[in-house]
C-alpha cells in the first residue's frame, strides 16, 4: 500500500523532519491523491479512498442525512399504528415511501449500507494507525532537525557562564524527564549535542481509543438486537403475569434469542396508583405513577412486595420490567332474561386522550344471539355537543360508561383473528345506547336481559426487556468519551535543546518546539525551557 | 408543594435581567461604533499566525481591539467596560431568577422548555463572563448578549409555563445530569456559532483587503480580532464541547434505558441529537482534512448548530415523540 502506508506507519520521523521540517505528530493517514493502474492498482486505490478521511467525512454526512426521514415519517419499529394510518390516508405516496423504506429507515438496507461502509472505513483506517502508534510509543523521540530556527517556536538562549555543554544538556534532560516528557539525549561530541523530548502521546492514544470504541459500540448494539428481546403486556389490578412468551401481548425476540433464557419470574399487580395535578396551567398532568406488585423470582419462591415506577424498573436476573402505561378496566355483568349471569369480566379499555377518555369492547359469545357492547369509559364524565361523551380529568372523580349494545353474530367463529378492542358489527344490529354510573344497570330491549356496570379497576402496561449488549455498549460509550476528551484536550508536542560550539568557539544554546495539535502552541514549553537553561527559572513546565 | 411567591419573584428577576441585558446590548453597540477598528491588511493580522499554527487568543486580541493603551482610555473602551458591568448585573439578576424558580418547585430549574431556556441563557452569559476574566472578550459581548436576550424573550413569551411539579417521566437524577450537560452544551454551541460567524466575516474582510477589494461587512470585520485567532477560538470551544455533548447523549441513553427499557430507539429527539453529534464530528474531521479547513469547516459548524436548534425548537414543538414534556 505504498505511499499511504508509509505515511501512516511513520516510524522514521527523522527523514521526514529534515525533508520539510514539519513531520506529523499523529498517525492520521495521508490524503490519497493519485491512482495507479491495473486491477491491483485499482483495488488499492479503492481501499485507500474508502479509508481516507475525506470519505469518512462524506459518509458521516450521508449518515446524518439518511436519519432525517426517520425523524419525520412515523417508524414501524416505534409506531406501527401511525404508519398504517399514513398509508391509509395517502395510499399512493404512502406506498411509494414504504417501498423506499421511509417507514423503516433505521432497519433499511441503505441505512445499513452507509454505516457499514463507515465502519469498514473506520476499521481500515484505525487498525494500521494503531500499529503505527504502537511502534511510535516504543520508539525514541525524533532527533533534532538540522536547522532548528525553521521551527515556529525557536529561541537562542544567552550564554550561561560556568556551564559546560554536557552540563547544560544534562540539565535540560533531567528537567524534562522530571516533567514527564519522553526524553532522548545525544551526548555532546565536542561539536554538538542535543536533547529531544516529546509529550502528549495520549492525544493519539485517545483518538484511536475513541474510534475503536465506536466499532465496539456498533458490535454491542448488534449483539443486543440479535440476542435480546422485548415484550409488552397489560395487567389488570388483581391479575398476574408470568414471564413466558405466550403471556405477552406482543413479543419481539432477536434473531438468535432463546426462550430458555427467559427467567421464570411472575408477578401480580396488586394496585396501581396515580396522582394528578389539580388546578393551574397544567391541570391534569400526571405527578406520580406507581404499580404495587408481588413478585416471585421463580415458581415456588417467596413472594416479595415491590413498587415499579417510571424510571424505576423491576429487575429480575437482568430482565427488566418497566411501567410504561396505565388505564381503566370497567367490570360488566350481563344477565339473560331469567337473571342468570352469562358474562362477568373486567375489560381493558384503551385511553384516547390525556384525560383518559377510554374506549373498549365487551363480547359476550355465550348468549343467543350473541351480544356485543362498545363505548367509552370516562373517569370524570362529561358530555357536550362537539366532543360527545368525554372525560375532563384523568382521575376517577366521577366515573361513568357510555355503551351501545349490539346483538347478532360476533364473528368469532369465522376463524379470522379478531382484535379484542374492535367489535365487528357487520352481522349485528344495534340495540341502543346508555350511560351508566357504577352499580347501575341497563335493561336491554327485545328481552335480552340486563347489563350492569359494576365498577372498575385500573390496569398497567409493562415492557419486559433484556439486552445482553447493553453493558458492552455502555463500556464502549465510556471509552469513547474518555478517548474523545484525551484526543481533543491533550497537546502533543516536541521540544529540542541543541548545544553547539560556534566557529568563534562560543557555546550556542538553541531551544525549539513544534506541535501539530490544532491551534495548540509549544511557546510556553519553549519559553520555560529556555528560561530554565538561562538560569532564570527553576523548572520546566509541562502538563 | 409549589411556592407561588418565590415563583412570582423569579419571574420578576427574569424581567429585570432582560432590562439589564437590553442596556448592556445598547452599550456594547455604542462601544462598537466608537471603536476605531484595525487595519485589515495582512501586515496587522500576521502576528496571529505563527508558523506552527499556534495562536494565543488572549494577548493578541487585547492588542488589536481598541488599539494600544496609551494612558487615556481608547475610544469605545469606556462604554465597553460599562457594558461588561451591566452584563454582570444582568447575569446576577438572571441567576437569582433561575435560583428562585428552582427553589419555588424544590427541584432543578430545568423541567420544561421555559426553564431550560432561562437556565441556558444564564449558563451562556456566566460562561462568557468567567472567560472574560482571563482574556479580553469585550468585542464578543454584543454577540453573546443578543442571543441571550432572544432566548429570554422567547422564554417569557412563547415558552412560559407556570412553576409546577414534574411529570413522573422526568423524576430521575438523570434529569440533573443529562439536562445540565445539554444546557451547558447548548450555551457553548451558541457562543461557538457566534464566534464561527464572526470568523467568516473577519476572514472575508481580510482576504478581500489582501486582494485590494472592499467588503460590505468591513465595518464589522475591522472591529474583530484577526480571523486566525477567531478560528482558533471557535475550534477550541467546539473541541471542548464535543466530548461533553457526547456525554449528554450517553447520559440520555442511560436514562432512556431506565425509563423506557431501551437505551436507543430513534425517537425524533434521539435522532436529532445523533444528527447534531454527527455534524459536529464532521466539523472536527473537516478541520483535519485538506481542502476542508477554514471556511468550509466553519460552515459545517454552523449547520451543526442549526441541527442543535432544530432539536430544541423543531422537535419539541413540531414533531411529537417520547420527549414531549409537560406544558412544553
Ligand atoms: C438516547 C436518549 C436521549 C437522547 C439522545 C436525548 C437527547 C437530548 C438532547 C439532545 C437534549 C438537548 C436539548 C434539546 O434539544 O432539547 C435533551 C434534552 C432533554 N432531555 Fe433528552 N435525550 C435522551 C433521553 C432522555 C430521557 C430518557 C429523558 C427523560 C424522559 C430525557 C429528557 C430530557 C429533558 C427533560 C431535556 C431538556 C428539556 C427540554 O429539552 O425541553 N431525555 N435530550
Amino acid at each position: 500500500m505504498g505511499k499511504w502506508l508509509r505515511g501512516a506507519a511513520m516510524t522514521d520521523l527523522r527523514s521526514e523532519l529534515t525533508d520539510d521540517g514539519a513531520p506529523q505528530l499523529s498517525t492520521q493517514p495521508v490524503e490519497v491523491t493519485q491512482a495507479e493502474f491495473g486491477i491491483t492498482g485499482w483495488l488499492r486505490w479503492a481501499w485507500r479512498t474508502l479509508t481516507s478521511m475525506r470519505t469518512a467525512l462524506i459518509l458521516l454526512f450521508l449518515l446524518a442525512l439518511a436519519s432525517i426521514p426517520g425523524s419525520i415519517f412515523p417508524q414501524r419499529g416505534s409506531n406501527p399504528i401511525k404508519v398504517n394510518q399514513y398509508i391509509i390516508d395517502s395510499p399512493t405516496v404512502g406506498r411509494f415511501l414504504d417501498k423506499l423504506g421511509m417507514f423503516d429507515v433505521f432497519a433499511s438496507p441503505w441505512f445499513a449500507a452507509i454505516y457499514l461502509l463507515l465502519f469498514v472505513s473506520l476499521a481500515g483506517c484505525v487498525i494500521p494507525r494503531m500499529l503505527a502508534h504502537w511502534r511510535i510509543l516504543r520508539s525514541r523521540p525524533p532527533a533534532a532537525p538540522k536547522n532548528l530556527s525553521r521551527l515556529g517556536d525557536y529561541q537562542v538562549v544567552p550564554q550561561v557562564d560556568g556551564q559546560t555543554p554536557a552540563e547544560l544538556l544534562g540539565r535540560a534532560h533531567d528537567g524534562l524527564k522530571q516533567s514527564r516528557w519522553r526524553v532522548d539525549l545525544h551526548e555532546f561530541d565536542g561539536q554538538t549535542g542535543w536533547v529531544a523530548a516529546e509529550k502528549g502521546y495520549a492525544r493519539e492514544t485517545g483518538n484511536l481509543l475513541f474510534h475503536m470504541a465506536l466499532l465496539c459500540l456498533l458490535a454491542a448494539v448488534g449483539l443486543g438486537s440479535l440476542a435480546g428481546f422485548r415484550g409488552t403486556v397489560i395487567v389488570r389490578e388483581g391479575s398476574s403475569f408470568a414471564d413466558t412468551r405466550s403471556q405477552f401481548d406482543s413479543f419481539q425476540p432477536g434473531r438468535i434469542f432463546n426462550d430458555a433464557s427467559l427467567p421464570p419470574f411472575s408477578f401480580t399487580l396488586d394496585k396501581f396508583t396515580a396522582d394528578y395535578q389539580r388546578g393551574g396551567q397544567q391541570n391534569g398532568a400526571a405527578r406520580e405513577f406507581a404499580a404495587k406488585v408481588t413478585v416471585k423470582d421463580e415458581p415456588g419462591a417467596a413472594a416479595d412486595d415491590r413498587l415499579i415506577q417510571v424510571n424505576d424498573p423491576l429487575d429480575v436476573g437482568g430482565v427488566k420490567t418497566y411501567l410504561v402505561g396505565h388505564g381503566y378496566a370497567p367490570t360488566f355483568t350481563i344477565r339473560d332474561a331469567k337473571g342468570v349471569v352469562v358474562f362477568r369480566d373486567t375489560v381493558v379499555f384503551l385511553p384516547q386522550d390525556g384525560n383518559y377518555t377510554s374506549t373498549g369492547v365487551v363480547k359476550a359469545p355465550d348468549t343467543v344471539p350473541q351480544l356485543g357492547l362498545t363505548g367509552f369509559f370516562l373517569p370524570t364524565a362529561a358530555v357536550d355537543q362537539i366532543l360527545g361523551p368525554h372525560s375532563t380529568f384523568p382521575a376517577p372523580d366521577d366515573p361513568a360508561v357510555f355503551m351501545s349494545a349490539w346483538d347478532g353474530d360476533l364473528g368469532l367463529d369465522s376463524g379470522r383473528p379478531q382484535s379484542v378492542y374492535k367489535l365487528d358489527t357487520s352481522h349485528m344490529q344495534r340495540l341502543g345506547i346508555k350511560a351508566m354510573r357504577p352499580g347501575e344497570s341497563w335493561t336491554l330491549p327485545r328481552g335480552h336481559g340486563t347489563v350492569t356496570f359494576e365498577g372498575f379497576k385500573q390496569w398497567s402496561s409493562f415492557t419486559v426487556a433484556h439486552d445482553p449488549g447493553q453493558g458492552w455498549a455502555l463500556a464502549s460509550a465510556i471509552a469513547a468519551i474518555t478517548g474523545l476528551a484525551l484526543s481533543l484536550l491533550v497537546r502533543r508536542r516536541r521540544v529540542w535543546v541543541k548545544v553547539s560550539t560556534s566557529a568563534q568557539g562560543d557555546t550556542v544554546i538553541e531551544v525549539a518546539g513544534m506541535t501539530r495539535s490544532e491551534h495548540a502552541s509549544v511557546s510556553d514549553d519553549v519559553e520555560a525551557l529556555a528560561a530554565d537553561l538561562a538560569g532564570r527559572a527553576t523548572s520546566v513546565t509541562g502538563q | 408543594m409549589v411556592n407561588v411567591t418565590l415563583a412570582e419573584f423569579s419571574n420578576r428577576f427574569v424581567y429585570a435581567a432582560m432590562v439589564a441585558y437590553t442596556l448592556a446590548m445598547i452599550t456594547f453597540a455604542i462601544s462598537m461604533a466608537a471603536t476605531r477598528g484595525r487595519d485589515l491588511v495582512p501586515a496587522v493580522a500576521a502576528p496571529a499566525e505563527t508558523a506552527s499554527g499556534g495562536v494565543a487568543v488572549a494577548t493578541r486580541v487585547e492588542t488589536t481591539v481598541g488599539g494600544p493603551n496609551d494612558g487615556a482610555l481608547p475610544p469605545g473602551r469606556r462604554s465597553a467596560n460599562i457594558a461588561m458591568s451591566v452584563t454582570w448585573l444582568a447575569t446576577i439578576l438572571l441567576g437569582v431568577g433561575v435560583l428562585l424558580r428552582g427553589l419555588s418547585v424544590g427541584r432543578v430549574p430545568w423541567g420544561n422548555m421555559y426553564e431550560f431556556s432561562i437556565t441556558s441563557a444564564f449558563a451562556v452569559s456566566l460562561a462568557f463572563l468567567v472567560l472574560s476574566l482571563k482574556r479580553d472578550l469585550r468585542w464578543l459581548g454584543i454577540f453573546v448578549v443578543v442571543p441571550v436576550l432572544l432566548t429570554l424573550g422567547l422564554a417569557v413569551s412563547v415558552l412560559y409555563t407556570d412553576a409546577e411539579q414534574l411529570v413522573p417521566a422526568l423524576k430521575s437524577y438523570w434529569l440533573v445530569i443529562h439536562v445540565s450537560a445539554a444546557v451547558i452544551c447548548g450555551g457553548s454551541f451558541c457562543v461557538g456559532a457566534a464566534v464561527t460567524m464572526l470568523f467568516l466575516v473577519a476572514d472575508a474582510g481580510e482576504r478581500r483587503a489582501a486582494a485590494g477589494k472592499t467588503y460590505s461587512l468591513n465595518w464589522l470585520a475591522k472591529r474583530l480580532p484577526p480571523a486566525a485567532s477567531l478560528d482558533a477560538m471557535a475550534y477550541r470551544i467546539h473541541a471542548f464541547m464535543f466530548p461533553l455533548w457526547t456525554f449528554a447523549i450517553v447520559a440520555g441513553a442511560i436514562w432512556a434505558e431506565s425509563a423506557w427499557g431501551r437505551y436507543w430507539g430513534w425517537d425524533p429527539k434521539e435522532t436529532w441529537a445523533f444528527i447534531t453529534w454527527v455534524a459536529y464530528a464532521a466539523y472536527l474531521h473537516a478541520r483535519a482534512t485538506a481542502g476542508w479547513k477554514g471556511r468550509k469547516a466553519s460552515v459545517i459548524a454552523l449547520i451543526a448548530f442549526g441541527c442543535f436548534l432544530f432539536n430544541y425548537f423543531g422537535v419539541n414543538l413540531v414533531i411529537t415523540g417520547l420527549h414531549s414534556y409537560a406544558g412544553v
